[in-house]
């Protein structure tokens, strides 16, 4: 292969820290790692089908249940983004459904995918199978608490579910449900609807906490010998930030879920102004709606980097392995997540530009909002410089990371028009922001998530899922998935309202028309595009080829279990040592273009590995 | 507190030792049992939950449009025909406060492994908390009896009655629940069972007594909430 690069000259790391590679200067003490301080965890072995399978304490099971649990609500999320667009697009097809139904169904779809879908896909999957093994754990450390933390999602979601089947259907407030109009006569659902709405929500806040105290402190204090914070992984990184922001940010939504309740059960008026119906007053006055939506967007706006953090962790290692390179400024990366969870704490209010709120306050979040682009900006050029020069395998797992680079520049980009209040103004409420958080929290993560579901399939399941069937099923969502988000940001330029049942006489209804046609086509077909990943696990887990240990050649420790998939207590009889990050690919000098985490130093002397 | 080691890790003091222990392997907070870093860690998110309810409060307080209650006169009682402001409160206060006290007394006795002492104390904090619930419970039933509803009360703005119960409430569910753990764990300590390492009932582990110092961090802060509490409702 010609390369215009001159391979002769070499690229040696200037890093002071780099090993002396010289003949014979092997250090006996060299490979000391400290003695273990934690005592061998105490596990609880299941002995019968329903410990092991039901009220499983296994956090890899409990990883697969949330999982499951999570992809059926998603499902049904999908399944009401077609109903809505089969309206948007054909509203003649569409004739069974009122305009009632289709504001229940934007809520539902809203809060399914960011709460039920994503926060629980991404912490409670990929969180509950990958901390233990990635960190050298041997189960998350409160396995029982683990276990009820599933439970109570379970429940959680059967609630949610329950509230389409009652009197007067699910909630249709909008996925913000703010008051007063979410719980008075007249919005859908303001009966038993936005009630269920609100206990599931809670249930899930009551849930996520016992899930979420296990994974902070499994990955605190129960690492394994070697591993400091700074050789973990960086999806151990992410996944821990999105779950202090959780922990921090969740019971903001448990209070305006709690207060809500009062006010819809009780005649409280937290939130409820005082109000005239028909010329008549209320019993409500007195309270103030713009304090929910503070509290709602205290939550509301951690809640997207909740869902982007562990995105960001697992895409860097995914891109990582797959590019057979370091990833690029780790240490930075590290920072970078750490501080856009902190800064995503004092940027909630810019979702209420048009709230009415003073101005000088939207002065103050334009300004935090645009310095978290900062970090965020940092971590996409590191990705970029991760794959510049790498050895890059352009497999499925590589076709959803780069996706995933694009589409979120692309959102992140839209994010600075929607972060300046003049911008943000005119183009408030319109398809342009549709746009702009679909791509940057909707289709993004979602990228990363069809990466890393390629990426551990073969762990979870022993068998590699076909690849043929995964490009056509990356092709199909990507571009469709651009053809359904790029003429948004057209439809919001020219003004188009968003939560709107249909245009009727506006201008809109000539020139939208056709766009609203192709957009729901390709809605349509990337929706149906994502069952063939569903066939995909069928036919793999039937028929499938059987995966060799650590298929992808990677280095950290999950890859590194005494059987695949991994059984209860992950490591055998003993616990992984770790002497190093899990980046060194492609090290110079090296027999192989990976060191696994566990290569003790003296092992790799010879090499130019650089100290981590 | 400067020369200690585990495990061949040397704790350091001041911001030196913590830059030490969370740069290295293992545990970053050295020595700590998981369930007690675990206690801190939920205890920092309950105070956020904590929070969003007192700064709702106060937001809600000061954006009435009705007057609110005189609180002095709403939460006295009538000692002999006089009306006394928080006289009530402050004996729940007290009584609360100082089952914080015997708390502290049993997790001493308890890493002393003075079994009968560590189980008496705990049972006097359990009662302590419970006679704080049953005030709380005649405070609510006064104010209840006199017309306070959540929805509105004879005295001024609607938001106080919906405030009060709702916070008090939310406070008093954590002291239920802190009471009903206290009687659990009575029974475990005067039972032996951390003696005997017998296994729990549900999650199958074997406990020790720093169960027992868990458990009195939750009630410390159950305690501080109401100090809280207090303050904002009562004093404002």
């Amino acid at each position: 292969m010609s390369d215009e690069y001159d391979n002769n000259k070499s690229y040696q790391a200037q890093s002071s820290e780099v090993l002396d590679g010289s003949a014979g200067s092997i250090n006996p003490d060299m490979d000391y790692v400290r003695p273990a301080e934690i005592p061998e965890q105490d596990l609880y072995h299941a002995h019968s089908f329903i410990e092991k399978w039901i009220f499983c304490q296994d956090a890899k099971v409990i990883g697969v249940q949330y999982f499951l649990t999570a992809v059926f609500t998603g499902i049904v999320g999908l399944i009401l983004s077609w109903l809505m667009r089969l309206q948007l697009g054909f509203p003649e097809l569409a004739g069974f459904m009122t305009a009632e139904h289709y504001y229940q169904f934007v809520t539902m779809h809203g809060m399914i995918m960011v709460v039920y879908f994503l926060t629980a896909l991404f912490l409670g999957g990929f969180g509950n199978y990958l901390i233990p093994l990635m960190v050298g754990a041997r189960d998350m450390v409160f396995p029982y608490v683990n276990m009820l933390s599933f439970w109570m999602f379970f429940v959680a979601v059967a609630v949610l579910m329950a509230s389409f089947f009652v009197p007067g259907g699910p909630t249709g407030a909008g996925w913000t449900l703010y008051p007063p109009q979410t719980i008075l006569e007249g919005t859908p659902g303001s009966g038993m609807g936005i009630l269920l709405m609100l206990i599931s929500l809670s249930l899930f806040v009551i849930g996520f906490t016992m899930g979420g105290l296990n994974y902070m402190i499994t990955i605190l204090q129960a690492r394994t010998r070697g591993m400091t914070l700074m050789r973990m992984p960086l999806t151990v990184w992410g996944i821990f930030t999105a779950t202090v922001l959780a922990m921090l940010a969740f019971p903001a939504l448990l209070v305006s879920a709690i207060m809500m309740t009062l006010d819809k059960v009780l005649q409280t008026s937290f939130f409820m102004p005082t109000i005239l119906k028909a010329g008549e007053v209320l019993e409500y006055g007195g309270g103030s709606p713009i304090l929910f939506q503070h509290l709602f967007w205290f939550f509301g706006h951690p809640e997207v980097y909740i869902v982007a953090l562990p995105a960001f962790g697992i895409v860097s290692d995914l891109i990582s392995v797959h590019a057979r390179k370091n990833i690029f400024g780790y240490r930075m990366m590290v920072w970078a997540i750490v501080g856009i969870g902190g800064l995503s704490f004092f940027v909630w209010a810019h979702h209420m530009y048009v709230s009415g709120m003073n101005p000088w306050f939207g002065f103050f979040f334009a300004t935090t909002t645009l310095i978290i682009a900062v970090p965020t900006a940092m971590k996409v050029y590191n990705w970029i410089l991760t794959l510049w020069r790498g050895n890059i395998r352009i497999n499925t797992v590589m076709l959803w990371c780069l996706g995933f680079i694009v589409t979120f520049v692309n959102g992140g980009i839209t994010g600075i028009f929607l972060g300046n209040v003049s911008v943000d103004v005119p183009l408030s409420d319109t398809y342009f922001v549709i746009a702009h958080f679909h791509m940057v929290m909707g289709i993004a993560p979602l990228m990363v998530i069809m990466g890393a579901v390629y990426h551990w399939f073969p762990l979870v399941a022993g068998k590699m899922l076909h690849e043929g069937l995964g490009k056509w099923h990356f092709w199909i969502t990507f571009l469709g998935a651009y053809s359904i988000y790029f003429p948004m940001h057209y439809l919001g330029f020219i003004g188009v309202p968003r939560r709107y049942f249909e245009m009727y006489d506006s201008p809109y209804m000539t020139s939208a028309v056709g766009m609203n046609e192709f957009i729901s086509i390709a809605a349509f077909i990337v929706g149906a595009a994502q069952f063939i990943l569903v066939f995909n696990i069928i036919k793999t887990l039937k028929t499938g080829k059987k995966a060799e240990q650590n298929p992808w050649k990677a280095n950290s420790l999950e890859w590194y279990t005494s059987t695949v998939p991994p059984e209860h207590g992950n490591f055998g009889e003993r616990l992984p040592v770790v002497h190093r990050w899990p980046y060194d690919f492609s090290v110079p000098g090296a027999k192989d273009d990976f060191i696994p985490q566990t290569t003790a130093p003296s092992e790799v002397a010879h090499t130019e590995v650089e100290k981590t | 507190m400067s020369e200690q080691k585990i495990d061949g890790f040397e704790l350091k003091p001041g911001f030196k030792g913590m830059a030490s222990d969370t740069g290295s392997d293992q545990t970053m907070f050295k020595g700590v049992h998981w369930g007690k870093a675990m206690m801190w860690i939920f205890l920092l998110s309950d105070t956020f939950v904590f929070s969003c309810f007192l700064i709702s409060y106060m937001k809600g307080r000061g954006s009435t449009i009705v007057d609110w209650p005189n609180t002095s006169e709403v939460f006295s009682l009538h000692v002999g025909g006089v009306p006394v402001p928080l006289l009530l409160i402050a004996i729940m206060t007290f009584v609360l406060i100082t089952s914080s006290g015997t708390m502290a007394l049993a997790v001493k006795y308890g890493y002393e492994k003075n079994r009968k002492m560590c189980g008496w104390l705990i049972l006097a904090t359990a009662v302590g908390g419970l006679t704080f619930v049953g005030m709380q419970v005649f405070e609510w039933s006064k104010l209840i009896h006199e017309g306070v509803r959540p929805w509105g009360n004879p005295f001024g703005a609607s938001q106080f009655g919906s405030f009060f119960f709702m916070i008090t409430g939310f406070h008093g569910f954590h002291v239920s629940i802190g009471v009903i753990f206290l009687f659990i764990y009575t029974y475990k300590v005067f039972a032996g069972h951390y003696e005997s390492k017998k296994r729990g009932w549900f999650t199958k582990m074997k406990g020790d007594y720093v169960e027992i110092e868990i458990l009195g961090l939750y009630w410390h802060f159950v305690d501080l909430v109401w100090v809280f509490i207090f303050a904002f409702f009562y004093l404002w």
